[in-house]
Formats: C-alpha cells, sequence, structure tokens
C-alpha cells in the first residue's frame, strides 16, 4: 500500500464515485454515506503521509514513476514534498466536512452531487503530487469539468452565467500554458518536471513561457486584474462547491506558481517579480476596500479572498526580491514560508466562512447582509462560530490568519518597508469589512421577522465547524508542526530562485 | 495482367464489393418480414472485412496492380477505423430506420459501397485510383442523403451536395491533368503517385505543375469540408438522415485524411514548401469559421457540421507539419475524430423517434432528468469534443499543436489554442442545455429501449474515456504507419 499510497489517494475518491452514482436516485441516504464513507477512508490514507515522508530528509518522496505514453515519453509520475503533503491532507480534511455540509442541504439528485465532489478530490489531489508537466496539465485542466456541474446544477440563479464564465476564463489562461509546455517539450524531449527545472533558457524564452504560465495560474490564483470570475462563481455556487473552491482550488494556482514559475523560468521570474508584487499589492488594498461595500455575503468572502491570495503570492514574489542579494536568504525563506502558511491557512479560513454562510443561507435562502440582523439572539452558538471565524478572517493573533500575514510582512519590510505598509493595511481593511459584516448580521435587534425563526445550529452542522475552528486555532497556536512539514521544500524552493539559467 | 497476389492484396475490398452484390440480391429476394435481417448480416460483413484486413496486414508496404493500388501501414490503420466506425454507424441507425420505414437493402449496400470507396482511396497509388475511390465514395453518398426520397429537405441536400462535389471533382480532375501534363514535359508522363514525388526536380513546366497542386488541394479542401470551402457541410449535414450524416461525419473524414495524405505526401512531397502554407491558411480560415459561426447555431446537426470544419482545421494543422510526426498526428486525429462525433450523433439518433428528429439543441432540454445516461455519454462526447482534459479529444489537439509547433509553426498552434477557447463555448452550451436546464413542458424525451445501441453507444462513449487515460498503443500504431 505505501509503495502506491499517492496514486491509493487520487484513485480511492475517483473509482468511490462510482458506487456512489449507482447507489442511484432512488436511495439518496446510501450515496450519501458511501460517499462519506470514502471521504473519510481517503483523509485516514492521506494521514498515512505523514507518517512516511520524511520532512528533513527533503526533496521529492514517495515517488511512483511508470512509463504512460511511450512514443511521447510522458510519464505517469507522481510524488510530494512538504507542501504537498499539507496541501493534500488539507484537501481530504475539506473534503469530509463538504460533504457533511451537503448533507440534507443537497435534495435533488444527491448521488451525482456527492459524485461530482468525489471525482474533484481526487484530481485535486492528482494535481498536488503530479510531476509530469503533461500529467500536471491534464489533472489541472479536469478540475474543470466537476467543478462546471456542480456550479451548473446545484447553484443559485445566475448559475449558467457564472459556471460558463468560470470555465471559459480558466480555460483561456491554461492553453497558453500548455503551449509553452509543448515548446518545453521541444527543448527537453520530455515533460519530467525535473528536468524541465534544470533547463538552461534564453531571457527572450523565459519572459514568454513566464507570461504564459503566469496567466494560466494568475487566473487560477486568481490575482487582480483577471479575478473577476471568482465573485460570480462563488456567489452562484452551492455551499460545498464554494468551500472546495476556495480553500482548495484556488491554492491549485499559487501551487502552480512553485512547480513551474519558480524554478523554470527564476530569471524572467525575478525580473517582473515588481509586477507580481504591484498586482498583489493591488489585491491586497483595492480588493479590501471592494469588499467593504458588499451587500452580499459570499460576494465579500470571495472577494477577501482574492485579497488573502495577494499575500500568498506577494510573499512567493518578495522571495523573488530578496533573493537579488545572497544575504537575504533567510527573510526570502520566511516569506516564502508565509505564503505557504497563508495558503493552508487560507484554505480553512474561508472555507469556514462559507460553511457559516451556508448555513445561514439553508434556513433564509438569501445571502443579502440587510436581510439579517440579530442573528446571535437565536443561534448563540452559530454565533460563537462565526465570530471566531470572522476573528481569523481578519487575522487575529492566536488564529492562522495571522501567522502567514505577518510572516509576509514581516519579509517584505526587509525588501522594501513601502510595501509592507501597503501590505499592513490589510489589518485594517480586513478587520473592517469582516467585522462590520458581523456587526450587521450578527449583532443588533431583529428586524426581519423570518431571523427570529432561524433555528440553532444541528449536530452536523456543528461538527462541520467544530473541526474547521480546531484546524484554525491549532494552525494559529502552533504552527510549527506545518512549518516543520514545508521547511526543507520551501529551502529547496528559495536555492531554486538563486539558480541562473541564461 | 493481374496474378493471384494482387488479388490477395485487394481481397478486403473485393470480398465487400462481392459481399454488397450479395446483398442486393439477398434484399431482393427476401421476405419483407425477414428484412430486419439484413441489417445483422451486414455489420457481420464489415466486422469480417476488419478480419481480413488485420490478418492480411503486410509487413511492409506493398503494391498490387503496377502500383495502382497501395497497401501499407497508413491503409490498414484508416481502413480499420472507418469499418469500425460504419459498423458502429448500422448499429445506431437500425432503430432510426426502423421508425421511418426506411430499412432497405439500399441503405447498407450503398454505405458498403461507400466504404469500398473509402478503402480504394486511401489505398490510391495513382491518380485514378485516387479519383475512382472518390467518386464511388461521394456517389454513394449523393445518393444516401437522398435516401428519404419524399422529405424535401434531404432532397435538397443532396442536389446541393451533388453539384457542388462535381464542380469539386472537376477541379480535382483538372488539377490532376495538369500534374499529368507536367509530369510529361521533360520525362515520361505519368499518373503513378510514387513517379509523381519526383516530378518537380525534372519538369520544365513548374508552374504548370503548382497550378495542378492548387487545383488538387482544392479538391482536398472540398472533401475534408475546409473553409472555404465547407459551404456544402452546413445544410448536407442538416438534410441528410442522421445515420448518413454520421457517416460523413466519420468515415468520410478518415477517407479524406488519406487522401490528403496520398496525394500531398506521395505525391506532391517534393512541394511541401509549396502547399504547407495553403494548409496552414486552410486551417486557420477553417478554425475561424468553423467555431464562430457554431455559436450562434441552434439546430444540433449544424452546430456539429460547424464543429466539423473547426475539427477539419485541426487535422489540417497537423498535415501542414509535412513531415512524418505531423501526418501521424493528424491521422490520430482523424480518427478521434471519427469516434467523436460517432458517439455525438449516436445520441441524437439514441433519442430521436418518428416525427421528433431531436436535432434542436433545445429538445435536449433536462436529459440528464429523463435519463441520466445519455446525458453522461453526451458530456462525454462534448467535453472530447472540445478537447477538455483527460478525454480522447483534448491529446489529439495536444499532438497537432506539438507537431505545428516542431514543424516552427508556433503562431499556427497559438490560432489553434486561441479558437480552441472560443470553440469551448457552444460545446459547453449543449452541456448546458443537457446538464442545468429543465425539461420542456409535454418533452418526449427519453433514450430508447433498443439495447444493441445502448451498449455500443455506451462502448463507445466510454473508450473517449479510456483512450483519454490510455492513448498510447494507438499513438504507436498510427507513427509506426509513418515509420516513428
Amino acid at each position: 500500500m505505501f509503495n502506491h499510497l499517492l496514486s491509493l489517494l487520487i484513485w480511492l475518491p475517483v473509482a468511490g464515485a462510482i458506487p456512489v452514482l449507482l447507489a442511484g436516485s432512488r436511495r439518496p441516504n446510501l450515496a450519501r454515506w458511501l460517499s462519506l464513507i470514502v471521504a473519510v477512508l481517503t483523509f485516514v490514507v492521506s494521514l498515512f503521509l505523514l507518517v512516511q515522508y520524511q520532512p528533513d530528509a527533503g526533496g521529492m518522496q514517495l515517488s511512483e514513476n511508470y512509463l504512460w505514453i511511450a512514443s511521447w515519453g510522458v510519464h505517469y509520475a507522481l510524488a510530494v514534498d512538504g507542501i504537498s503533503v499539507a496541501l493534500i491532507l488539507m484537501t481530504t480534511f475539506v473534503s469530509i466536512l463538504v460533504i457533511a455540509g451537503a448533507w440534507e442541504v443537497i435534495q435533488d439528485k444527491p448521488h451525482q452531487y456527492m459524485a461530482a465532489m468525489l471525482v474533484l478530490e481526487g484530481l485535486l489531489i492528482g494535481v498536488f503530487c503530479a510531476t509530469d508537466a503533461l500529467l500536471f496539465y491534464a489533472l489541472f485542466e479536469a478540475i474543470l469539468i466537476p467543478m462546471f456541474i456542480l456550479i451548473g446544477i446545484w447553484g443559485g440563479p445566475r448559475r449558467v452565467y457564472a459556471t460558463l464564465k468560470f470555465f471559459i476564463y480558466t480555460f483561456f489562461g491554461s492553453v497558453f500554458m500548455l503551449i509553452a509546455l509543448l515548446y518545453l517539450y521541444q527543448k527537453a524531449g520530455t515533460f519530467d518536471m525535473a528536468t524541465l527545472a534544470a533547463l538552461p533558457l534564453t531571457m527572450k524564452e523565459q519572459t514568454w513561457i513566464f507570461f504564459a504560465f503566469l496567466i494560466a495560474f494568475a487566473i487560477k490564483v486568481p490575482m487582480v486584474p483577471v479575478h473577476t470570475w471568482l465573485p460570480d462563481a462563488h456567489v452562484e455556487a452551492p455551499t460545498g462547491g464554494s468551500v472546495v473552491l476556495a480553500a482548495v482550488m484556488l491554492k491549485v494556482g499559487t501551487y502552480g506558481f512553485l512547480r513551474f514559475i519558480l524554478p523554470i523560468t527564476p530569471d524572467a521570474g525575478s525580473h517582473y517579480a515588481w509586477l507580481v508584487i504591484v498586482l498583489s499589492l493591488i489585491a491586497i488594498v483595492y480588493i479590501g476596500y471592494v469588499a467593504l461595500v458588499q451587500e452580499d455575503m459570499k460576494k465579500l468572502v470571495a472577494y477577501s479572498s482574492v485579497a488573502h491570495m495577494g499575500f500568498v503570492t506577494l510573499g512567493i514574489f518578495i522571495a523573488f526580491l530578496l533573493m537579488r542579494d545572497p544575504a537575504s536568504v533567510d527573510m526570502a525563506r520566511l516569506g516564502m514560508q508565509g505564503a505557504m502558511v497563508q495558503m493552508i491557512s487560507h484554505g480553512f479560513v474561508s472555507g469556514a466562512m462559507f460553511s457559516c454562510i451556508g448555513v445561514m443561507y439553508d434556513r433564509m435562502h438569501t445571502r443579502q447582509i440587510k436581510d439579517y440582523g440579530g442573528v446571535i439572539n437565536v443561534m448563540p452558538w452559530f454565533g460563537f462560530f462565526y465570530v471566531f471565524f470572522a476573528m481569523a478572517n481578519c487575522g487575529l493573533p492566536g488564529t492562522s490568519g495571522f501567522v502567514g500575514e505577518f510572516m509576509v510582512i514581516l519579509a517584505s519590510f526587509s525588501a522594501n518597508p513601502w510595501i509592507a505598509l501597503f501590505a499592513a493595511f490589510t489589518l485594517i481593511i480586513g478587520a473592517a469589512y469582516t467585522l462590520w459584516m458581523v456587526k450587521r448580521v450578527l449583532w443588533g435587534d431583529i428586524t426581519n421577522p423570518h431571523v427570529g425563526e432561524m433555528k440553532e445550529i444541528n449536530g452536523r452542522e456543528t461538527f462541520v465547524l467544530v473541526a474547521f475552528a480546531a484546524a484554525v486555532l491549532a494552525l494559529g497556536v502552533w504552527p510549527q508542526p506545518l512549518i516543520h512539514l514545508m521547511d526543507t521544500s520551501v529551502s529547496h524552493l528559495v536555492q531554486q530562485l538563486a539558480i541562473h539559467k541564461i | 495482367m493481374p496474378n493471384l497476389n494482387d488479388i490477395l492484396i485487394m481481397l478486403p475490398e473485393l470480398y465487400l464489393v462481392v459481399a454488397a452484390c450479395l446483398l442486393l440480391l439477398l434484399d431482393a429476394f427476401m421476405a419483407l418480414k425477414e428484412r430486419p435481417w439484413l441489417h445483422w448480416i451486414s455489420i457481420a460483413v464489415l466486422l469480417v472485412a476488419i478480419y481480413l484486413v488485420i490478418v492480411g496486414q503486410p509487413a511492409q508496404s506493398v503494391t498490387a496492380f503496377g502500383g495502382m493500388f497501395v497497401r501499407d501501414g497508413v491503409s490498414e490503420i484508416l481502413k480499420v477505423f472507418a469499418l469500425l466506425t460504419t459498423a458502429i454507424v448500422f448499429v445506431y441507425a437500425r432503430p432510426y430506420l426502423i421508425d421511418r420505414k426506411l430499412v432497405t437493402g439500399e441503405f447498407y449496400t450503398l454505405m458498403i459501397f461507400a466504404v469500398i470507396g473509402i478503402m480504394l482511396l486511401v489505398s490510391a497509388g495513382s491518380l485514378i485510383t485516387v479519383y475512382l475511390g472518390l467518386e464511388l465514395l461521394s456517389l454513394s453518398s449523393y445518393a444516401l442523403v437522398a435516401l428519404n426520397r419524399d422529405a424535401k429537405l434531404p432532397s435538397e441536400a443532396a442536389i446541393k451536395y451533388f453539384v457542388l462535389g462535381a464542380l469539386a471533382s472537376g477541379m480535382l480532375l483538372y488539377g490532376m491533368s495538369m500534374v499529368y501534363g507536367a509530369s510529361g514535359m521533360g520525362g515520361t508522363p505519368t499518373l503513378d503517385l510514387a513517379q509523381l514525388h519526383h516530378v518537380s526536380s525534372y519538369t520544365t513546366a513548374p508552374k504548370l505543375l503548382l497550378f495542378g497542386l492548387i487545383f488538387m488541394i482544392v479538391g482536398i479542401g472540398f472533401k475534408l469540408g475546409a473553409a472555404p470551402f465547407h459551404m456544402w457541410i452546413p445544410d448536407v449535414y442538416q438534410g441528410a438522415p442522421t445515420p448518413v450524416t454520421t457517416f460523413i461525419a466519420s468515415g468520410s473524414k478518415l477517407a479524406a485524411f488519406g487522401m490528403a495524405y496520398r496525394l500531398l505526401d506521395a505525391g506532391m512531397g517534393d512541394l511541401s514548401h509549396q502547399w504547407q502554407l495553403m494548409l496552414a491558411v486552410l486551417a486557420v480560415l477553417s478554425l475561424a469559421i468553423g467555431n464562430l459561426v457554431a455559436i450562434v447555431q441552434t439546430n444540433l446537426k449544424r452546430l456539429l457540421a460547424y464543429s466539423t470544419i473547426s475539427h477539419m482545421g485541426y487535422l489540417l494543422l497537423g498535415l501542414s507539419a509535412a513531415s512524418p510526426e505531423g501526418y501521424a498526428a493528424a491521422m490520430f486525429y482523424a480518427i478521434c475524430y471519427a469516434l467523436m462525433s460517432v458517439a455525438a450523433f449516436g445520441v441524437i439518433l439514441a433519442l430521436a423517434r418518428s416525427g421528433f428528429e431531436c436535432e434542436e439543441i433545445s429538445d435536449l432540454k433536462g436529459l440528464n432528468q429523463k435519463s441520466p445516461w445519455m446525458a453522461f455519454l453526451m458530456l462525454l462526447a462534448m467535453f472530447s469534443l472540445a478537447g477538455v482534459p483527460p478525454l480522447f479529444g483534448f491529446w489529439a489537439k495536444v499532438l497537432v499543436l506539438e507537431s505545428a509547433i516542431h514543424a516552427n509553426m508556433l503562431w499556427l498552434a497559438i490560432v489553434g489554442v486561441v479558437f480552441a477557447i472560443i470553440g469551448l463555448y457552444y460545446y459547453l452550451h449543449v452541456i448546458k442545455v443537457v446538464y442545468f436546464d429543465k425539461p420542456a413542458e409535454g418533452s418526449v424525451l427519453a433514450a430508447k429501449p433498443d439495447i444493441s445501441l445502448r451498449v455500443v453507444l455506451s462502448l463507445n462513449a466510454l473508450a473517449l474515456l479510456a483512450l483519454g487515460l490510455y492513448w498510447g498503443p494507438l499513438l504507436s500504431w498510427c507513427r509506426s504507419a509513418f515509420g516513428l
């Protein structure tokens, strides 16, 4: 089993989707239980990663490598480093909560919903451990299919517009990446990512390839100005779709930065780091203000996701800036580490925020902030969790949101205090939009009679929120295990930045 | 004089000719209630032909009848898939033909004659064989389009197809005559493709040769349905009975690839630097016209017609590389396209019934509610046509894009992917109608109970997924045909 741990992780949920589908619409409960069992099993298997993966040894571990397409030298090659392990664990963890969260909420064809979720989970895990560029690309694109279905069938009133926009937008970005990969294949004769990383490229080639990659991953992250699909997709997606989208799918974009832009085009990346840094700062400051004026809760959290993902891209590219001076390698590492922690933390916090909104939406069938007010009076337990996640969203110390942001700001300060100044704006704006939303939704008197009829969260919802809260709190209070897990891999990435390929 | 060896080389074709004639006789003497047996007999005839093609596969390229007929890896693969897709078409066609009382021997014999045309075309060793195969295929197709002779639309489509087809054949023939003439200037005139290969080195009339080439490319463009020679495609696709459309969109496209390969590489390979750019222009036009016009279509068959045009653009991407890798990619693409379009039309055929053609996109509304399995098969076909991984269509696109980049035509590859994004929209639109829309009032949408159709269609669509996950052997087979 341990020899094929990664394959097992990918294919278990994908294969598990088949019995779930067969369970059919006649026995929805069977489909629900089956999918939960599959998700829990996958999570349990993913825990073995922690046992098997040696954080201090570094490098890519647990590798599986089979020749897939002989005449093209494409391999079915999987391996993980610390960053992948963290992301895979997050994926399997969140998947359980998503399936539990959808339990009786999805009444229309639940078996198809659950099956799509499981397929999505498997494909996402695949993305995080593929070490062959073509395999990565295929999985990267294949993710779109289940997500397209999830938003399109179970989404809100404008779901068709949102899901088409989502699909075409992301597809648009990635086809240029495909061209870049094919070009690299011409030069290297292989799609093996380690070989591509060692391939010497001229500055001109690097620049073109850099921008091809950038457009693919920037759309996925999403970065300003190509973020406009995200609010639409989030607003229209069912709760589970939003959670997976925010928690895991956005990370695919930043993960792509680490796996492709950093090793393959380090010189172009360094040269254009300013561009990404500026875009990240715009995301942090401007999108923060945009979030402030939102009247739809999901839209607000979606914009706050864009702002938080800005921290991840900032952390990655501040490392580029810092590595121009070899003396500041420690700071570069700090920035990169901060970006990684922020990735994981944002996964839990945004997933939790969307779950909370889902809980309220199931009762009220509205996401407009103005329809709420005084929810705490009828749902005190729910209010507790909501406030907690809101605090994490603004980066309160003691929650996971604080750790990553703090590390990134610290690193940017040593690169350029001005960058740090703008980045630190998030502490104010983030608090402003999140807490203002909490104020309008939770506190005050009940003005809408329907709010008075809202029921307290049930056991299933409590389980989901407690699980999220535990993760957020654990990472906030004691991030050391996570940092240790990723440390060697992060150092390795930072070293790659210093290698010139021209 | 033809000897026994020549006949053995041509055995599958000769067998099919005999079988088709016997079918015609059988049809004439069969009692009316025994007619349905024709269906199974015809499928068996095709399967035996596939067997004959495979067992008789020569180790290397062999010729018969003084070089008129070539049997090599390329022709073997194309024949196998042409026969296979035609057999699939037969299976899909049965309920449709029964509903419309079209189960006659003519359908089966004409189809088999068309397949013989395809087989001759892809095995052509001389200009005459190319023309012979093409005409056999075309004339059978014209008649097939008009099979339902009482209906107006099919008759119109058949006339249109015939007039334009005759024009294109004329162009091709004219081009061939010029090439023949050019081969005679400074050497002995020849129709043999292998000898024509060297004409450009000795002919005293290079301009004439070039003109001939251009006219032949017009003929190829017409047969492929590449823009600007695509005008017949939408009307014929829409007007023809759906099983015939399915055939034109699958087997016929394999033939078109074979014809292009024979004429351009075997015959005019020396002039590849001349025709490369011509094909690139055809490719760009096909991609643009096919994808852009498809967006506004409301008729599913018409939409698939424009989608064919765009797919021929991708196929030309591979051909225009003018290298063995490029040809292998293009052949892979042609096979992939044939399987995808058969699956897409198969779903239409599975849903159609008497009085309900199921050819408007809106007819598919809420298919997922009524019959989730058919909806899923349609999803596979559409995502494959759109070129989304992990489905088969994606890999075929990757291969032709790679061959374009390999041939130093990066710009062409970029044009290709840009139009892939545009094309994505209308395939997604079909999936949207199938999955996200509610069924219309009084919709009669339901899948046919015909078991053979359901099984073969399921296998066909699942093959798109399976080949998407493991396409190595097929690619190796295609590459080996070109000596790679």
